[in-house]
């Protein structure tokens, strides 16, 4: 654990980028936290009278069309989109790396039924797939994170299947049927331990985009509805105003959206060099 | 075509190692890998470099042939081949020496092969670069190598790919890549390590013998005494860094000189008649990324150890025959 | 007379090699991996086996450690027939606590996630479904009888180095106290001083322990000096049993003694016998012709009649068992005539 530690602290001090998008998720994580205890403004409060001023002093990022602080709602909107994020990626990886594991560590027919599964869904343009599902069933919050695990899914079950294929050979899955270990025992409680700081690093990245998925359906009305904040869809209102000059209605929201983005593709890099340094492209 | 750089190969000795250490800079520390190691090889002489893993043996021998890591740095030597100091040859120069004058086989013939190309062009690739052979003749006479390392059918082997070819087979395909231009220095490390005992034999002879045709040197690597003893003249040992004896193949054998040239000998199954004679070598390695590193790098486990082995510099006591016992209490 | 632990009979392993008869995958031929082998281990006795790359030994180890199922013959350990009980449910079974493994590479048969403590402890889990005090009590016992120091059990393998990962793997197969242990090349990829260390430790817990011993390695010279009878195997046969000592002085069938004049030594270059080569590849195991001797086409004693009747296993000393139809056994080795000896095909 304490080389663990110090290989993590090399690392972090040996790329200051990786710092940075460290020390930006510790801000979001804050945000996402606190940040509806913290905000001047109620997100949701209109006040028409004040729509459309330019940032100043007391409203950090200006207001929208409707007079809503846009700072509050930015802020309050990194729980909701973080909150997607993390649900959705949680049960990707879950499902994901179980369907992956048995498919790479068994072989056979489960292996050939679980990559036709994992194949179909991955036949589709993925976010039009997130598209139809959620036009489907309807724009509640729980569809919007089912679409976005489904859409992710097939991305932790072909690393997990890669690296259960891998390992189903070794000596110590061999050594542990000859200590009475059960095939299922095997996978989960010896196998899967070994391909978790894979799995991780790829949860980070997934992360990133499973953000920008669930902006993206909001962008295109098939997401969250208004008048709840979210990134996504500030951009899509502010998105009319740029042209007539209001560019901060759009302009706050999709930097920080771009932030999350940018930090968590950050930080799966700094985490696959923590990790296993050859992986480096 | 080469460029025409070559060495003199009636330089005695052919190879010279003089004081050679190499560090390297890692994340953990600076590992001394090799501390003043030196030796000196003939033209046609066979010489084996003999230790067990961390001894440093296989480091001596890339720094030989300029393919060290780029985390190694040569702190101080001279490598001296045919009247050329390696060390401080331009790399143009290194490149046209590699291949043509000095040729190295690996120890996992399989993987040291290109994958994705028939061994006859990776032989004839070589033949193109370092052997004054145009491109129409370089396939036959790849062929003629491949018949010279004694693979069955050559011609029709000649479009096979590593993966279709046994390990002993794979081993043969790369002596006839290093033999091509018909190297003045062959180093060979492990190179029947993971080999079975009668491929291993077999490997082994066609060195012997193709060395012998070519009045060629050869420098052996191996962890084995028992295949240093059958098939080298000279044996230098190697403890952690050092050389620690170099003698003669009989001379050390029947009168070891230093203490762990004689346990290794002792720790060897063959020698002993009971298991409980095979000696054990107490404790280990030292660790080579500490600052305070002994004169001696086997005294903390040497049983003849006294208080004067910690002061430098270390005695080399050497003979006129080319041995050499790097100790102050030899046996 | 105690019947012997292991009693092995007409062992084979037939792997399919697939090929695409019409749309239907029929097999159309088999590679024998092992193809007839017997053998017995007593109580206490440590039994050597080697051979080269592709004999069969590792496939031979995996059928006597229940990891894969036999394609024919029997193998009853302690009078109970297992070769019936499949393997996949053998795990369950009384017996499998009684078969345990030691593998060539520690490095790659240690859980790289698990702690020493974890990796020992995991079979007496398992196994004997020991817990808490008891197991940690138990574990430390096994730790200080494979010598390895109970401070090193909190760590990973990647923090061990090879001999005490060695050591690790001894105590996790000796922890559920089996009657048979298997070693698979135990010592291979250790250095050479710390190799004489682990093969005494073996030899001590086979007495203290009251062990029997399956020890297989490519080393002749570790063979000789651990076990008291040796099997040599060839092409998915034993081609040779009988005392260690005495093969290797006299050995009987022409491969074991090719092999043993193979093994390099440091005595004087001129006084060794000379080296016998066996020309070509060894014979393919894919559909083998049930009439033709294994190391025909390579042997150096060969005659018509070694294609035409395959040798069997039999006894020709007291002890010593050969398949083989002109076995050496006198005194000294006869000079084959060079046109007794049959010409070389590759291959086939």
């Amino acid at each position: 654990m304490t080389e663990t530690l110090r290989h993590a602290r090399y690392v972090l001090t040996e790329n200051p980028v990786t710092l940075f998008a460290f020390g930006l998720f510790t801000l979001l994580v804050l945000c996402a936290v606190l940040g509806p205890l913290l905000v001047p403004y109620d997100p949701l409060a209109s006040d028409t009278a004040r729509a459309l001023t330019g940032p100043s002093a007391a409203h950090l990022f200006g207001t929208d069309q409707l007079g809503r602080d846009i700072f509050s709602r930015v802020i309050v909107a990194t729980r909701l989109d973080l909150g997607i994020a993390v649900t959705s990626v949680a049960l990707a990886f879950a499902i994901g790396t179980l369907l992956g594991l048995s498919a790479g560590y068994f072989g056979g027919w489960t292996d050939r039924i679980i990559g036709r599964i994992v194949d179909t869904i991955m036949a589709f343009p993925l976010f039009v797939l997130a598209m139809g599902i959620v036009a489907a069933l309807g724009n509640t919050l729980a569809n919007i994170v089912y679409a976005t695990a489904i859409i992710n899914l097939p991305i932790y079950a072909r690393l997990a299947r890669t690296e259960a294929n891998v390992r189903r050979e070794a000596g110590f899955v061999e050594a542990a049927r000859l200590c009475g270990n059960s095939e299922a025992r095997i996978v989960l409680a010896q196998v899967l331990p070994n391909i978790m700081p894979l799995m991780m690093v790829q949860v980070s990245l997934t992360l990133g985009y499973a953000i920008l998925n669930a902006a993206g359906l909001s962008f295109i009305g098939l997401g969250v509805r208004p008048p709840t904040a979210e990134w996504g869809i500030m951009v899509a209102d502010g998105a009319s105003f740029i042209v007539s000059g209001e560019w901060w209605v759009a302009f706050f929201p999709g930097l920080f959206l771009m932030a999350a983005v940018f930090c968590f593709n950050l930080m799966g890099d700094g985490l696959r060099d923590i990790v296993d340094p050859r992986l480096r492209t | 075509m080469s460029v025409g750089i070559s060495i003199d190969r009636r330089a005695v000795p052919l190879l010279a190692i003089d004081d050679l250490s190499i560090e390297f800079r890692t994340r953990s520390g600076i590992v001394q890998a090799l501390d003043s190691v030196g030796f000196a090889l003939k033209r046609g002489e066979t010489m084996a470099l003999v230790g067990e893993s961390g001894s440093g043996k296989s480091v001596t021998a890339y720094a030989v042939m300029g393919i060290l890591d780029t985390a190694a740095r040569v702190t101080q030597g001279s490598i001296l081949f045919g009247g050329l100091e390696l060390l401080t040859a331009a790399p143009k120069v290194l490149d046209e020496v590699r291949g043509r004058e000095v040729a190295i086989i690996f120890q996992n013939p399989r993987t040291a092969l290109n994958p994705i190309r028939p061994i006859g062009l990776q032989i004839a690739d070589i033949l193109l670069r370092h052997g004054n052979v145009s491109a129409a003749q370089a396939p036959e006479r790849a062929i003629e190598m491949l018949a010279r390392v004694r693979i069955p059918d050559p011609k029709r082997r000649a479009a096979a790919y590593p993966f279709e070819l046994s390990g002993g087979m794979c081993q043969r395909v790369m002596i006839a890549l290093a033999l091509a231009c018909e190297p003045a220095l062959l180093i060979a490390d492990e190179p029947t390590t993971g080999l079975d005992i009668t491929t291993q034999a077999v490997i082994m002879d066609l060195i012997a013998e193709l060395a012998a045709a070519h009045n060629m040197a050869t420098l052996l690597i191996t962890h084995d005494l028992a295949l240093a003893a059958e098939y080298c003249d000279h044996i230098a040992v190697m403890h952690a860094g050092q050389i620690v004896e170099i003698a003669p193949t009989r001379q050390l054998f029947d009168s070891p000189r230093h203490p762990y040239t004689a346990k290794l000998i002792a720790a060897t199954p063959g020698e002993t008649a009971r298991l409980d004679e095979l000696a054990a070598i107490p404790g280990g390695l030292p660790d080579l990324r500490r600052i305070d590193l002994p004169v001696c790098r086997y005294s903390a486990r040497c049983e003849r150890q006294r208080d004067d082995c910690v002061v430098s510099p270390l005695p080399r006591l050497s003979h006129g025959d080319g041995s050499l016992v790097v100790c102050r209490h030899p046996l | 007379m105690t019947p012997p632990l292991l009693e092995v009979a007409g062992l084979r392993k037939l792997y399919p090699m697939a090929a695409v008869k019409g749309w239907r995958r029929a097999p159309v031929s088999w590679l024998h991996a092992v193809d007839g082998v017997g053998l017995t281990i007593g109580e206490g006795e440590t039994v050597g086996l080697v051979g080269e790359s592709g004999c069969g030994k590792s496939t031979l180890v995996r059928l006597l450690s229940r990891l894969i199922d036999p394609s024919a013959g029997t193998i009853r350990f302690g009078g109970a027939d297992i070769g019936a009980v499949p393997a996949r449910r053998f795990g369950r079974g009384r017996e499998r606590a009684q078969i345990q493994m030691v593998f060539q590479d520690a490095t790659d048969s240690l859980n790289p996630r698990f702690t020493a403590f974890r990796a020992i402890a995991d079979p007496l889990r398992r196994l004997r479904r020991l817990g808490g005090a008891a197991l940690r009590a138990r574990v430390e016992e096994v730790a200080r009888l494979t010598g390895l120091p109970s401070e090193l059990l909190g760590r990973f393998p990647h923090q061990l180095s090879g001999g005490q990962k060695a050591r690790v793997g001894i105590a996790r197969a000796i922890a559920v106290e089996p009657r048979l242990l298997i070693l698979d090349e135990p010592t291979s990829a250790l250095d050479v001083s710390v190799q004489a260390v682990i093969l005494q430790l073996l030899d001590d817990l086979k007495r203290r322990l009251g062990l029997s011993y399956l020890f297989v390695s490519h080393d002749l010279n570790v063979v000789r000096l651990l076990c008291d009878r040796i099997l040599v195997m060839y092409l998915g046969h034993i081609v040779e049993s009988g005392p260690a000592d005495a093969v290797f002085a006299a050995p009987a069938h022409p491969y074991t003694k090719a092999l043993l004049s193979a093994v390099p030594s440091i005595g004087d270059r001129t006084t060794r016998e000379r080296r016998i080569e066996l020309p070509g590849e060894p014979r393919s195991p894919i559909d083998p012709d049930p009439k033709v001797c294994p190391l025909y086409g390579r042997c150096f004693r060969a005659t018509d009649s070694c294609k035409t009747t395959i040798p069997a296993l039999r006894e020709v000393m007291p002890g010593r068992h050969v398949s083989c139809h002109f076995p050496i056994v006198e005194e000294t080795s006869p000079v084959i005539p060079h046109d007794r000896r049959v010409a070389v095909a590759s291959g086939r």
